[in-house]
């Protein structure tokens, strides 16, 4: 069987959940090999985790250029694999690293380049949802080794047995790939909820929010969610731009979405549409984010969204 | 000082963005400049501006109608447009797009001069794949600093911000560059009346593929190297359950949460 090679998406060697869900979606297609670029040590740490989630190799590559420069050694090192082991397709995470080394080792092997994929099927085949999930796309790639950047929260993460065979990998970067320097990383202090794209429940809130977000952030503890803010939110200075949702901001997919106080423009949606189960609450019962939540409360998100948080509370 | 700026014309999002019986974006209904665009522009004009001596040449790849796009980034003050119009691009994936795009900045390189930095957005809003400006730097073998919040250019390097979930990281790179910029870097200036009247004047070269020296198989959707297999409206979200909150808004929508098993 082919290998699929899945690039691991990991802080310090803790593995994020999305890499789990490529593991998955590898399976279908081959045999799964997890590319981990980091620490050596850290990558041994985590192969049995990976293992767990069907991994039968965890290819270990570790180069101080891996963290010193932007995805260019990152996309060398992955087409350097793809073209010693000729996988049947290469995964990565649809985040803005993952694309950006898809796409350079798409280019340095000839290959097409599919990016946020919904799902995959076995013959590689890729589903997509565009224009702000109006349209539903199959597509393939016809050339070269296909690279798929897959949708956090697409595909479910499926426990399974792998070896998980440690291989280091002797690849050294050329200095060409060493032209954008990381001169300096100012880390952001932690907010203690799940990560955005990856969390299974996010709220967010909007302009209907007038700056207030405590009543969005206690709801979204009591239920572990994310929290997440509309364009407009974040262009008034409430919430940091990194929270934002939408066309230019993250596209998440959870479980379930709470938009509260956020009227639902089409670049919003474009961030939130294809959420498994969409809630609104707002003041406005013509609101256009009506049109698709699942459910929805006319009325204040100032009464609302504390009495919900309160009924959260009181069924653990 | 010498800056590209790639400008895409995409169908607005406002209007019903839809496909051709071909499986390619329906180009034909209302397109603009993609919105995220503009920040490239605003900010190559503000490297330039000051500068007599330096110039803002906008460039699309695209169909005809695409001189939209141009003649909108040459009203905010661009000093010249390049447009790449052929018949047998329609279908190009990102690949194919990109190829275009490297041959081009070769090309004015050719006819003006050096470039010292392209500036691109970071997403086109109908593609939304991100994938473009990465691409074009490794085919003119140029580092690229992406997804820059902040951008400073010094003579002979730029060093951008890039703001991410867990840090922001400060990058630099080498002129001649490629840098991609977000919607947080600038608030981009509305054309003034001076600035249209005066874009009717500016100079838009227009190339085909053979004034590239690329062939149709190589770049267009003939080359294609991804395919669309179907493609279908999704169906509309059946409405769900709206209710007026009457003291009890909050308490009902956990319930309904509850019979979703989602608490
Ligand atoms: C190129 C481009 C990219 C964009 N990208 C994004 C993006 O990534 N993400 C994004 O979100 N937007 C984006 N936008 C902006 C988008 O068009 C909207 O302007 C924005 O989403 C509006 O945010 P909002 O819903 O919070 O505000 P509004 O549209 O002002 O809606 C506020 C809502 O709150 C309701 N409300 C007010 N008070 C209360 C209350 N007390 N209780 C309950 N409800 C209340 C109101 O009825 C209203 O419906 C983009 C726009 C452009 C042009
Ligand atoms: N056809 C095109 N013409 C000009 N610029 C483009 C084109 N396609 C993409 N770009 C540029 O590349 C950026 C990212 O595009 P994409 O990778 O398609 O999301 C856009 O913001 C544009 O600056």
């Amino acid at each position: 069987m082919s290998e699929v090679l899945v690039l691991v998406d990991h802080a310090d060697g803790s593995v994020r959940k999305s890499t789990f869900e490529l593991l998955t979606a590898a399976a279908r297609i081959g045999e799964p090999v997890a590319v981990f670029v980091g620490e050596a040590a850290a990558g041994e740490a985590a192969a049995s985790t990976l293992g767990e989630y069907g991994a039968a190799k965890v290819l270990v590559a570790s180069d101080p250029a891996y963290s010193e420069y932007l995805v260019a050694p990152a996309a060398e090192l992955l087409a350097h694999l793809v073209a010693e082991r000729q996988p049947a397709a290469v995964l990565v995470p649809a985040s803005a690293d993952g694309r950006e080394i898809a796409a350079r080792a798409a280019i340095k092997t000839g290959s097409g380049i599919l990016t946020d994929a919904v799902d995959v099927a076995a013959d590689g085949t890729v589903s997509q949802s565009v224009f702000a999930a109006a349209y539903n796309v199959t597509s393939k790639v016809a050339s070269g080794t296909p690279f798929i950047a897959v949708k956090p929260n697409s595909v479910s993460a499926e426990p399974a047995s792998g070896a998980a065979a440690v291989e280091t990998v002797s690849f050294a970067p050329s200095d060409g790939s060493k032209t954008a320097r990381v001169v300096r990383v100012e880390e952001k202090p932690a907010s203690g909820r799940p990560n955005l794209t990856e969390a299974a429940i996010v709220v967010s809130g909007g302009r209907g929010t007038g700056g207030d977000f405590a009543p969005v952030e206690a709801l979204a503890d009591a239920l572990g969610a994310a929290v997440g803010a509309s364009r407009a939110a974040v262009d008034a200075g409430w919430y940091p731009h990194s929270h934002q949702v939408g066309q230019t901001g993250k596209a998440v997919s959870p479980q379930l979405y709470v938009a509260a106080g956020i009227s639902g423009a089409i670049q919003h949606r474009a961030g939130m549409q294809t959420s498994k189960n969409i809630v609104a609450i707002n003041k406005d019962d013509e609101a256009p984010i009506f049109e698709l939540a699942d459910y929805g409360v006319v009325g204040d998100l100032f009464s609302v969204l504390p009495q919900a948080t309160e009924a959260v509370n009181a069924r653990k | 000082m010498r800056i590209v700026t790639f400008v895409k014309y995409v169908p607005d999002a406002a209007g019903d963005r839809s496909f051709e019986s071909d499986n390619t974006v329906d180009r034909e209904t209302d397109g603009l400049l993609s919105e995220l665009d503009e920040y490239a522009i605003e900010e190559a004009l503000n490297l330039t501006d000051k500068d007599k001596g330096s110039e803002t040449i906008a460039l699309t790849v695209g169909p005809a109608e695409a001189k939209d796009a141009v003649r909108k980034s040459l009203q905010m003050g661009a000093d010249k447009g390049v447009h790449v119009l052929d018949d047998a691009i329609s279908g190009a994936d990102a690949v194919g797009t990109a190829k275009i795009l490297a041959a081009a900045v070769r090309k004015v390189e050719a006819e003006e001069g050096p470039v010292d930095l392209v500036i691109t957005g970071l997403a086109s809003t109908d593609g939304q794949m991100s994938v473009v400006p990465v691409m074009v730097a490794e085919l003119l073998g140029r580092p690229a600093a992406t997804q820059a919040s902040a951008l400073e250019v010094g003579d002979s390097s730029a060093t951008i911000r890039r703001d991410g979930d867990v840090s922001s990281q400060h990058i630099e790179v080498a002129l001649p560059a490629l840098v991609s910029v977000t919607d947080q870097i600038n608030e981009p200036r509305y054309p003034s009346f001076k600035g249209i009247m005066k874009a009717k004047k500016k100079p838009v070269a227009q190339y085909d593929l053979a004034d590239l020296g690329l062939e149709a198989a190589e770049v267009g959707g003939a080359g294609a190297l991804t395919q669309i297999v179907e493609l279908a409206a999704a169906p509309a979200r059946s409405a769900g359950e709206v209710v007026t909150d009457e003291g009890d808004g909050g308490t009902k929508l956990v319930e309904w949460l509850a019979a979703k098993k989602l608490v």
